[in-house]
C-alpha cells in the first residue's frame, strides 16, 4: 500500500528483555504456577513496565472460537469496540477476564473476552475477503479506529494476558495459576522508556500468533517499509509487531515453511552459502536475494507459538541468550538456564541453540 | 595592451615559478599539453604563460624541485553578488566565439549537496555494535528483477527445492560499479584498467556508449555493455559480450540533450570499435529515435532481451529529472530489471556547461523520491536502484543506500583515483594525466596496471568504510541498511526536503 503521511517519523520503543517458553509435545496440560515462577526468577531482566503471557489450549470448551481479548481505557471504548464486534461476528460469549486486586498494578484498564465466530451474513464491504484476513481486518479496526480500546489477542484456544507490572504481578492480576496450558510463554521487559501503556506489552499476538521477544531489530527500518509494501501497517512502535507480520506474511500469505521463515529472520552468511550443495545453495541465495529486506538484523532472541507448535531463533551472530532445555514431552525455552533449573531440575538435555539456528518443536497430532 | 582580446587576462590560474629553485629542466614544458610552460630562447629559461593554465597541477605534481605553485588568480572583479566574475567570464567568451560553451566533469556551483546534511546512527548500549575485523560483515548484493514470493519443493532428499524461476542477476561483491565512461572519452589504457580492477573486485564497469573492444570481451562477466542513441559499437557479439546491458536514455550532466565525441579523439580503434570513420565527429542525438515514449522503451528492453536470449538483466539508465519518480515507475513497468539514475551532479567528458549547472536535480531527492514510489506501488522488487552523480567516498555510498539505493555507480572518484584534478577540460582531448585523451603521448601516462591497482585500493577502502559503518549501526548485511532511512538524520533540512527523502530531523 502507499505509506501514510510522515510515515516515516516515528518513535520506536528500544527494550531489554527476558524470555521463557514451555511446551508438552503430547498437549499434556501444564499449570500457571510453572512459567510464573520461571518468569519470577528472571525478576531482574525486566523493569517493572511490562510482563506477560501467552498460554495455549486454555479454552477448551470454545476451541473453534475466536477468543479475543480486549483492553478499554473506559467503558465507553468498551461499548464502542463491542459494536464493532457485533458488526462482524457472531458473539457467544462475552465475559471480564477474571482478575483479582494487586497492590503493584496500578490502574489497570477493563479487560474482557469475547467468544466469537464470523457472522454468516458477513458485512457487504468484507464480504470477499478469506477468513483469517476477515478477522484481522476487524481487529485492526478496533486497534486503529477505536480509540482507547485494544484487541490484545485474538487466536482459538489460546490467550494473551499482559500489561504494565513485572510479570509475576502480571500473572496475579489476570489469575494465571488457575489455567492449564500445553504451551506458555512469558516475557519480562525493560523499556529504556516509559511507554506505560498495556498494549505496548508481550506476548505480541495476530491470530492464533503469539511472539515474545528480547532484542533490539536494528533493521527495523527497512523492515516495517517492506511490511508496508505488503499491506501491514506498523503503529505500535515495537520491534514484535514487525515480527508478527513478517510471520503472518511468510507462513500465511507466501507459505512458506517456519523452518524457512526463520531462515529468513536469520539467513546463513553468504561464504556458508558458497559452501553448500547445489539445490541448497539455490534455495538460500534465492531466500536472500528475494526477502533481504525481511532480514531481522540486530540482537535478538524470540520465541514464537501457535497451534502446532513453539519455536525459537536467536539472530544471526546470537547477540542474546537463548537456551533449550528438554525433559520428557517437555521442551523449555529460557533467556537464562536457571529459568528452567527452577521449576525442572533434572533435565534430560541443556543445550545453547547456535547463532541463527531455529529450534522448533511440533505438537504431536 | 588593447589589441589584447577582452578576456586575455581574466585567467583562473596564476603559475608562480620559484627562481630559486626552477633548474629549467624543462619537465613542465614536456608534461603541459596546453603549452601554458615554454622555453625561452631568448632568456634562455623556463617561463609560463598562466592564460593557459587550466589548473590540472601537473606541471606543479611532476617538478622535481617543487618550484611550481598553482594558484587562483588574484586579480578580483568588483564584488557583486548577481554579476559574478564566472559570468563576466562566460559573456566575455561568448562574445568572442559566439558559441555554446563547453565544459568537462560534474558541476562545481553550489547546488545543495543533501549528503553533508545527512547524519548515520551507531548503536550504543541497548544493542551491541559488531566489530568488521572480527564478525562476518556482508556486501554482497544482487541487481535485478526479484520475486514477489518464492516456492518450494520437496526435493528427492525431502530437503526444499527452489521452484520460482527467478529472473538474470547481477551479482557485486560491493553494492558499487563504475560507471559508463566510454572508450573515446577515455583511453583503452583506462578501459584495460577497470576492466581488470573490476574483475578482480568481483564488480562491474559500464563500457559506456563507445562499443567495447575485442581485447576486453574476456572481461565480460564484470562487464555492462551499453546501448546509446547512437548506437556506437552496438552488434550482436557487443551485446553478449556483457553480463548486464543498459540503454543509456539520459544522463545527470546534460539531461535531455545528446553526446558529441570529436573527430580529433577518433583515432583508428576508437574508430574501429565505434564502428565510426576515422577522425569524423561521433553523434549522439538528444533521444533515441525509436524511443519517443515509454511503449517504445518496453520494445527496446524486450528487443535487447531476445537478442541476449533473457541471460542478462536490462538496466535503463536516466538523469533525475522532476518527474523522475514516475519515469521510473514507468520503466520498472516496461520490463527493466536495474533503473540507474544519475543526479544533476554527474560526471561528464563533455557537456555545455549552462546544461551542466541547470538541468536536473540532486540524486538524494530523486533517489528518495524513486525508492518510495516503487514500494508505494508495490513494485520495488522488480527493479533494482542504482545511484549516480556525485557519490565523493564510502559515506555518501552508505547514505545512498539507505535512502534507498541497491548500489551506487562512481566515476569521478575513480578518475581521481588514477590522478584526475577536476580541471574539468576533458573536452578538449589534452588530458594533461593522461586520461581523457586519445593522443599517445599523453595516454601513456596512465599505466593500466597502476591503474587498475589504484582502483582497487580504492574500492578496497571504501569497502573497509562501509563495513565499519554497518557494524556500528549493528548490522551485519547491507541488505539490512538498503531502504532503511531509519539510520538517517538530517541537520537543517526543511520540512519539505525530509518528508521527501522520507528522514527525520537530529535529535528526534
Amino acid at each position: 500500500m502507499k505509506a501514510p503521511e510522515r510515515y516515516y517519523d516515528f518513535e520506536k520503543d528500544i527494550s531489554g528483555c527476558g524470555v521463557f517458553g514451555v511446551i508438552h509435545k503430547k498437549r499434556g496440560l501444564i499449570p500457571g504456577d510453572l512459567p510464573i515462577r520461571s518468569m519470577a526468577c528472571m525478576h531482574d531482566r525486566g523493569n517493572g513496565l511490562g510482563g506477560g503471557f501467552a498460554a495455549y489450549g486454555i479454552y477448551p470448551d470454545l476451541a473453534d472460537k475466536y477468543a479475543f481479548h480486549l483492553m478499554c481505557d473506559n467503558q465507553a471504548a468498551l461499548d464502542k469496540a463491542e459494536d464493532v464486534l457485533k458488526h462482524y461476528f457472531t458473539v457467544h460469549l462475552s465475559e471480564p477476564i477474571p482478575t483479582r486486586k494487586v497492590v503493584t498494578i496500578k490502574n489497570p484498564p477493563i479487560v474482557t473476552r469475547y467468544f466469537l465466530s464470523i457472522k454468516k451474513e458477513r458485512p457487504a464491504e468484507v464480504r470477499e475477503l478469506g477468513e483469517q484476513d476477515y478477522v484481522v481486518g476487524a481487529i485492526m479496526h478496533i486497534n486503529h479506529k477505536v480509540p482507547g480500546a485494544f484487541v490484545f489477542s485474538s487466536g482459538k484456544n489460546m490467550g494473551a494476558f499482559k500489561g504494565v507490572g513485572f510479570p509475576e504481578d502480571i500473572a496475579d492480576f489476570f489469575r494465571l495459576d488457575e489455567y492449564k496450558a500445553y504451551i506458555w510463554t512469558g516475557h519480562n521487559r525493560f523499556p529504556t522508556n516509559t511507554p506505560g501503556w498495556w498494549g505496548g506489552a508481550h506476548p505480541f499476538t495476530l491470530l492464533d500468533w503469539s511472539i515474545v521477544h528480547n532484542g533490539e531489530i536494528s533493521s527495523y527500518g527497512i523492515n516495517r517499509r517492506y511490511l508496508c509494501e505488503h499491506d501491514y501497517l506498523c503503529t505500535l512502535m515495537t520491534d514484535t509487531e514487525v515480527v508478527a507480520y513478517e510471520l503472518d506474511l511468510l507462513i500465511r500469505k507466501h507459505g512458506l515453511s517456519k523452518e524457512m521463515a526463520c531462515k529468513v529472520f536469520a539467513p546463513p552468511f553468504w561464504d556458508e552459502i558458497a559452501r553448500m550443495p547445489k539445490q541448497e545453495r539455490e534455495v538460500y541465495t534465492a531466500l536472500r536475494m528475494t526477502y533481504g529486506p525481511a532480514l531481522l538484523n540486530g540482537p535478538f532472541a524470540i520465541l514464537v507459538a501457535d497451534n502446532t507448535g513453539l519455536f525459537g531463533l536467536n539472530d544471526r551472530i546470537k547477540l542474546r541468550p537463548l537456551v533449550v532445555a528438554e525433559k520428557g514431552d517437555m521442551i523449555f525455552m529460557s533467556s537464562e538456564e536457571s529459568a528452567i533449573r527452577e521449576v525442572q531440575n533434572d533435565l534430560d538435555r541443556v543445550w545453547m541453540p547456535k547463532a541463527g539456528e531455529p529450534v522448533i518443536v511440533h505438537l504431536e497430532a | 595592451m588593447l589589441f589584447q582580446p577582452i578576456n586575455r587576462n581574466y585567467h583562473d590560474f596564476s603559475i608562480v615559478r620559484d627562481k630559486d629553485l626552477c633548474i629549467n629542466c624543462k619537465v613542465c614544458v614536456r608534461q603541459c599539453s596546453y603549452e601554458a610552460h615554454y622555453w625561452d630562447e631568448a632568456r634562455q629559461r623556463v617561463m609560463a604563460d598562466s592564460s593557459k593554465c587550466v589548473g590540472c597541477h601537473r606541471c606543479e605534481a611532476l617538478c622535481p624541485t617543487s618550484a611550481i605553485l598553482i594558484q587562483k588568480k588574484h586579480s578580483d572583479f568588483r564584488e557583486n553578488a548577481l554579476w559574478r566574475p564566472q559570468f563576466l567570464k562566460y559573456i566575455y567568451k561568448q562574445a568572442d566565439s559566439g558559441g555554446v560553451l563547453l565544459t568537462g566533469m560534474g558541476s562545481p556551483v553550489n547546488i545543495p549537496i543533501y549528503w553533508d546534511r545527512l547524519l548515520l546512527d551507531a548503536s550504543q548500549v541497548t544493542n551491541p555494535s559488531i566489530d568488521p575485523l572480527r564478525e562476518p560483515m556482508e556486501l554482497k548484493t544482487f541487481l535485478g528483477a526479484k520475486p514477489q514470493k518464492l516456492e518450494f519443493t520437496k526435493g528427492k532428499d525431502g530437503n526444499p527445492k527452489l521452484k520460482t524461476k527467478l529472473a538474470p542477476q547481477l551479482e557485486l561483491n560491493y553494492p558499487l560499479m563504475f560507471s559508463a565512461m566510454s572508450f573515446g572519452s577515455i583511453n583503452f589504457n583506462l578501459h584495460i584498467a577497470m576492466a581488470r580492477a573490476a574483475t578482480e573486485l568481483g564488480i562491474c564497469y559500464n563500457t559506456g556508449e563507445g562499443g567495447l573492444h575485442k581485447s576486453l570481451y574476456k572481461y565480460g562477466k564484470n562487464t555492462i555493455v551499453q546501448v546509446a542513441s547512437g548506437r556506437f559499437g552496438v552488434h550482436r557479439d557487443f551485446l553478449n559480450a556483457g553480463a548486464a546491458i543498459e540503454i543509456k536514455i539520459g544522463q545527470g550532466a546534460k539531461p535531455g540533450i545528446g553526446g558529441h565525441l570529436p573527430g580529433e579523439k577518433i583515432n583508428a580503434m576508437v574508430s574501429q570499435t565505434r564502428m565510426v570513420p576515422l577522425g569524423s565527429d561521433a553523434i549522439s542525438p538528444a533521444p533515441h529515435h525509436d524511443i519517443y515514449s515509454i511503449e517504445d522503451l518496453g520494445q527496446l528492453i524486450f528487443a535487447l532481451k531476445e537478442a541476449s536470449e533473457y541471460r542478462v538483466p536490462v538496466s535503463v539508465k536516466i538523469a533525475a529529472v522532476h518527474n523522475v519518480a514516475a519515469i521510473a515507475s514507468g520503466i520498472a513497468r516496461a520490463g527493466a530489471d536495474i533503473v540507474a539514475i544519475d543526479g544533476v551532479r554527474g560526471g561528464t567528458g563533455a557537456a555545455p556547461g549552462m546544461i551542466r549547472d541547470n538541468v536536473g536535480i540532486p540524486i538524494e531527492l530523486a533517489l528518495a523520491a524513486v525508492d518510495q514510489r516503487l514500494r508505494d506501488e508495490g513494485i520495488r522488487n522488480r527493479v533494482s536502484i542504482v545511484a549516480a552523480g556525485g557519490i565523493r567516498c564510502s559515506a555518501d555510498l552508505v547514505k545512498a543506500i539507505a535512502l534507498g539505493a541497491d548500489a551506487c555507480y562512481i566515476a569521478t572518484s575513480v578518475l581521481i583515483a588514477v590522478g584526475c584534478t577536476l580541471c574539468a577540460k576533458c573536452y578538449t582531448g589534452k588530458c594533461p594525466w593522461g586520461i581523457a585523451t586519445n593522443d599517445a603521448r599523453l595516454a601513456k601516462r596512465q599505466n593500466p596496471e597502476v591503474a587498475a591497482q589504484k582502483m582497487i585500493n580504492l574500492v578496497h577502502a571504501w569497502g573497509h568504510e562501509v563495513e565499519e559503518m554497518l557494524g556500528g549501526m549493528g548490522l551485519n548485511s547491507i541488505e539490512s541498511l538498503r531502504g532503511n532511512r531509519d539510520k538517517l538524520r538530517a541537520v537543517g533540512l526543511s520540512e519539505t526536503e525530509m518528508e521527501i527523502l522520507g528522514v527525520k530531523h537530529a535529535g528526534r
